[in-house]
């Protein structure tokens, strides 16, 4: 079962990493950009083929290491 | 007094570190790996400066969840002083040992020069050989030095008269200008400016000093 975990900055967190993408994008043109936050996608194989337990483990493993949770949030979906 | 340094694949800051303490304490400290689950009787723990698992995922996060953490955590809270330097304070914040965390520079560039820092508590075994409000010198060597945490925690360090140390203009972004923190039972401090590089007249100053000899007198 393949699973994804999207890690986010939570509102209000600053992003100098974004602000600063969101600057090259409209050095190259791109305008109506209204901001740009960057996060982290993790691809995940696991072994089980229960999609509900699997889950619950996934949100274990991001609770617990993919993100910090002071400043990030997450989200876990299970893709096939 | 006996001290032991913690070294993570990617440290590079412990040599330095095991110089200085032992040159002020007189007694060499012992390394402990990373993997280890034990640490020996000591008084004083310290994580050193470095790239710990090259800083992959994020800052220290990686080496928080090691199995000399737990370890760490149970003589801290005995009441073992532990020290934590740069990606040691990002360490010890990863693995919830100290609040807050240290994100990416405001500037978004590394900075290695010499800063000024305050000391605003003397209320602790690593700041009393200073006098609160002394401004000193001291290193920095950081992506990752930006200090947050959210406004209620913010509130408790300063309530608490928990903020250690404040940068004298402000290098990396860090909110209230914060360089170091005190744990709630004063026996953590998480700091990003290497005390350890300015302990002798060849180092260019003696300004990291007085945090080892507080120690020491403890």
């Amino acid at each position: 079962m393949k699973a994804r975990v999207t890690v986010t900055l939570k509102n209000g967190v600053l992003d100098p990493q974004g602000k600063a993408i969101e600057g090259a994008l409209g050095a190259l043109g791109f305008a109506g950009i209204g901001s740009v936050r960057q996060g982290k996608v993790f691809d995940i194989e696991v072994e089980s083929t229960d999609a509900a337990k699997a889950k619950t483990e996934l949100e274990a493993m991001a609770a617990k290491l993919l993100a910090n949770t002071v400043i990030e949030n997450y989200r876990v979906e299970i893709v096939d | 007094m006996k001290s032991a340094v913690v070294v993570f694949p990617g440290s590079n800051r412990e040599r330095d570190m095991v110089a200085a303490i032992e040159k002020i304490t007189g007694h060499r400290p012992a390394t402990v790996w990373h993997g280890d689950h034990d640490l020996p009787k000591v008084d004083l723990i310290v994580i050193p400066g470095g790239f710990s698992y090259g800083d992959y995922l994020r800052s220290g996060a990686i080496a928080a969840r090691e199995p000399i953490m737990a370890a760490i955590a149970r003589e801290a809270e005995r009441g073992v002083a532990v020290l934590g330097v740069c990606n040691g304070f990002q360490i010890l914040c990863e693995a919830g040992l100290l609040p807050g965390v240290l994100m990416r520079n405001a500037g978004l560039k590394f900075i290695c020069k010499e800063v000024d820092l305050r000391v605003e508590t003397t209320d602790s075994r690593f700041t009393r050989g200073y006098a609160k409000g002394e401004v000193i010198r001291s290193p920095v060597a950081h992506g990752d030095g930006n200090y947050r945490t959210d406004d209620e925690t913010l509130k408790r360090l300063q309530d608490e008269d928990r903020i250690a140390f404040r940068y004298v203009g402000n290098p990396n972004g860090s909110v209230d200008d914060i360089a170091g923190i005190l744990s709630e039972k004063r026996n953590i401090l998480g700091m990003m400016p290497h005390p350890e590089n300015l302990i002798e007249p060849l180092n260019g100053g003696l300004d990291g000093r007085p945090l080892f000899e507080s120690l020491l007198a403890a």
